[in-house]
């Protein structure tokens, strides 16, 4: 009986032990085949080309600043719709809504968050598109503007459920001392609930920034794909092709291991890299919060 | 002289926890007047009425009245932030806000218009001599208040609602994470305090209770059994589950 008590302890620990190996690998490979794809990329074309302004790889031109540029745009868009509208949200429902209406909004806007992102592209093409073309008198509806909408739609539910969480999280007895010296109830939430949560809402508001620079799906049905260098936020109502869109795109139409197989893997790199710092950035300013917090709790 | 009348203060919430019945209680002024009795009583509900903080809570109905200086606190139409300047509050749980210790003292003055420096300093030291607080640390006044001890952060929440210059202190059991001696200096700063204001203690013990008041009312669940002078009550109760609660054969 002893012993079989152990035995069982002993399996359970190796596979919990394992499952947590494993994710550990998987990333690890899936970061050393994008290097092994993508860095020949070095080799093959040069430093000067590889930042030029010109995305055409038919004839070997292979400019991928107008693709980070694009990403870029739509991302910022995007992150100006999703970042006030989340937090917005988030407060309503953490702080002003009444307990039934937040239990009944909370989980329609996370299953806002499972929509999947064809259904948007494809209400995107149908209604947003043709509405922007005309109401903006632009040549195409299909620009910058649609794929920052869509994605700022898309963004929302993720900020929204985790400032919401974080904002929760703040104990209940701030609100009472704010309150009991005096301030109304919008100064408690702007100058109390707010900053003592302010990790947990900078967490939202990076993942929502990650989730909209590595959306592909929706950008690549509204953004028109013309690979045109956006230069400001006027570009917005004009098209852009994203780095996501780019390889999805082209990655069925490309000879294995040629030079353009191999510059679109160094794509997939540079947004590897970009979500990587954003990620980086956020987990470091709220480390060092924390850090902060339990040096002068301890 | 009263300071505050309790009229047939009745009070229920809407999940039927803790309630008020018919609470009915006059409050001196420049004395410590203090609510005891076992958990769920209502003390704290009372407490959380004197300065309207119930407002956000889930109160199903609220009847009677609070008179503090002639005028019906429990109206709807009256100033409540006002109020909340005029009755301040210390809670269970020091809950220094996320500033530096200047900052939580200058927060309600700032909320209140006030922008003068001048004002600020001479708030700081007056509210933090009265909490007994200035000797520890009128020389770092902006280090976070959060590094300061426990017993620090009670006084300087005291100390913090002081800086607004309010009539009345409610404390709901200011001192029951506390040590003795920082109890001790809390309650030293009370005993000062009610020279100037009205306090009303809501104490962590019989002993506390005994200890501190002027004026005592025992609450058992949601009523008012008995309230008499502090010297009495602990000594001559006139009800016999105050003299029980007292004695300790309950609570």
């Amino acid at each position: 009986m002893e012993k079989d008590l152990n035995w069982r302890e002993y399996i359970i620990t190796r596979l919990i032990k394992f499952s947590g190996y494993s994710a550990v690998i998987f990333v690890s490979l899936i970061f050393f085949f994008l290097l092994k794809e993508g860095l020949p990329t070095l080799a093959e074309v040069p430093l000067g080309d590889l930042f030029d302004l010109r995305w055409y790889p038919i004839e070997s031109y292979y400019g991928i600043l107008p693709l980070i540029t694009g990403s870029l745009l739509v991302t910022i868009g995007a992150g100006l719709i999703a970042v006030p509208f989340g937090i917005g949200t988030a407060i309503y429902l953490a702080e002003i809504a009444p307990r039934w209406v937040r239990n009944l909004l909370k989980p329609l806007v996370e299953l806002l968050g499972g929509l999947p992102s064809v259904v948007l592209g494809f209400l995107g093409i149908l209604i947003l598109s043709p509405t922007l073309r005309v109401t903006l008198n632009l040549p195409t509806g299909l620009t910058a503007l649609s794929g920052s909408l869509l994605l700022g739609g898309i963004a929302i539910p993720t900020v929204v459920s985790i400032a919401e969480d974080a904002l929760d999280a703040v104990p209940k007895s701030y609100r009472d001392a704010a309150l009991a010296i005096g301030a109304t109830r919008w100064q408690t939430i702007w100058r109390v609930t707010l900053p003592a949560a302010r990790s947990g809402v900078l967490t939202a508001v990076m993942l929502g920034v990650g989730r909209s620079i590595g959306e592909t799906m929706t950008v690549m049905m509204v953004t028109g794909n013309a690979p045109v260098l956006a230069t400001g936020l006027a570009d917005l109502f004009s098209p852009v092709r994203t780095m996501t869109a780019t390889i999805a795109a082209e990655m069925g139409e490309v000879a294995n291991a040629s030079t353009h197989y191999h510059v679109l893997f160094f794509i997939g790199m540079v947004l590897f890299l970009i979500s990587m710092t954003v990620n980086v950035a956020a987990s470091a300013v709220v480390f060092r919060q924390k850090k902060r917090a339990e040096r002068v709790l301890s | 002289m009263n300071k505050i009348v309790i009229e047939n203060l009745t009070l229920q919430y809407s999940d039927g926890t803790e309630s008020l019945h018919d609470i009915s209680l006059d409050i001196v002024a420049n004395a410590t007047t203090v609510l005891f009795g076992p958990a769920g009583g209502g003390k704290s509900s009372l407490l959380r009425c004197l300065n309207r903080l119930n407002d956000l809570a889930d109160v199903e109905s609220v009847s009677g009245r609070i008179i503090l200086d002639g005028e019906n606190i429990l109206d709807p139409n009256i100033d409540v932030i006002a109020l909340r300047r005029k009755v301040g509050m210390v809670f269970a749980r020091p809950v220094v806000l996320p500033f530096s210790i200047r900052g939580n003292l200058t927060y309600g003055l700032e909320l209140a218009g006030e922008k003068r420096k001048s004002r600020h300093d001479e708030a700081i030291e007056r509210s933090l001599k009265l909490a007994a607080l200035w000797d520890e640390v009128h020389d770092r006044l902006d280090e976070p208040a959060i590094a300061l001890s426990g017993g620090q952060q009670q006084r300087l929440c005291l100390a913090r609602s002081l800086a607004q210059e309010p009539e009345v202190i409610l404390l709901d059991e200011p001192t029951s994470g506390l040590d003795p001696i920082s109890t001790a200096k809390v309650e030293n700063a009370l005993e000062e305090l009610k020279k100037l204001y009205t306090v009303i203690l809501v104490p962590h013990s019989v002993q506390q209770a005994a200890r501190t008041s002027d004026f005592a009312a025992f609450f058992l669940q949601g009523k008012l059994i008995e309230y008499a002078p502090g010297t009495e009550i602990f000594t001559n109760p006139q009800n016999q589950r105050t003299e029980d609660y007292v004695t300790g054969r309950f609570g």
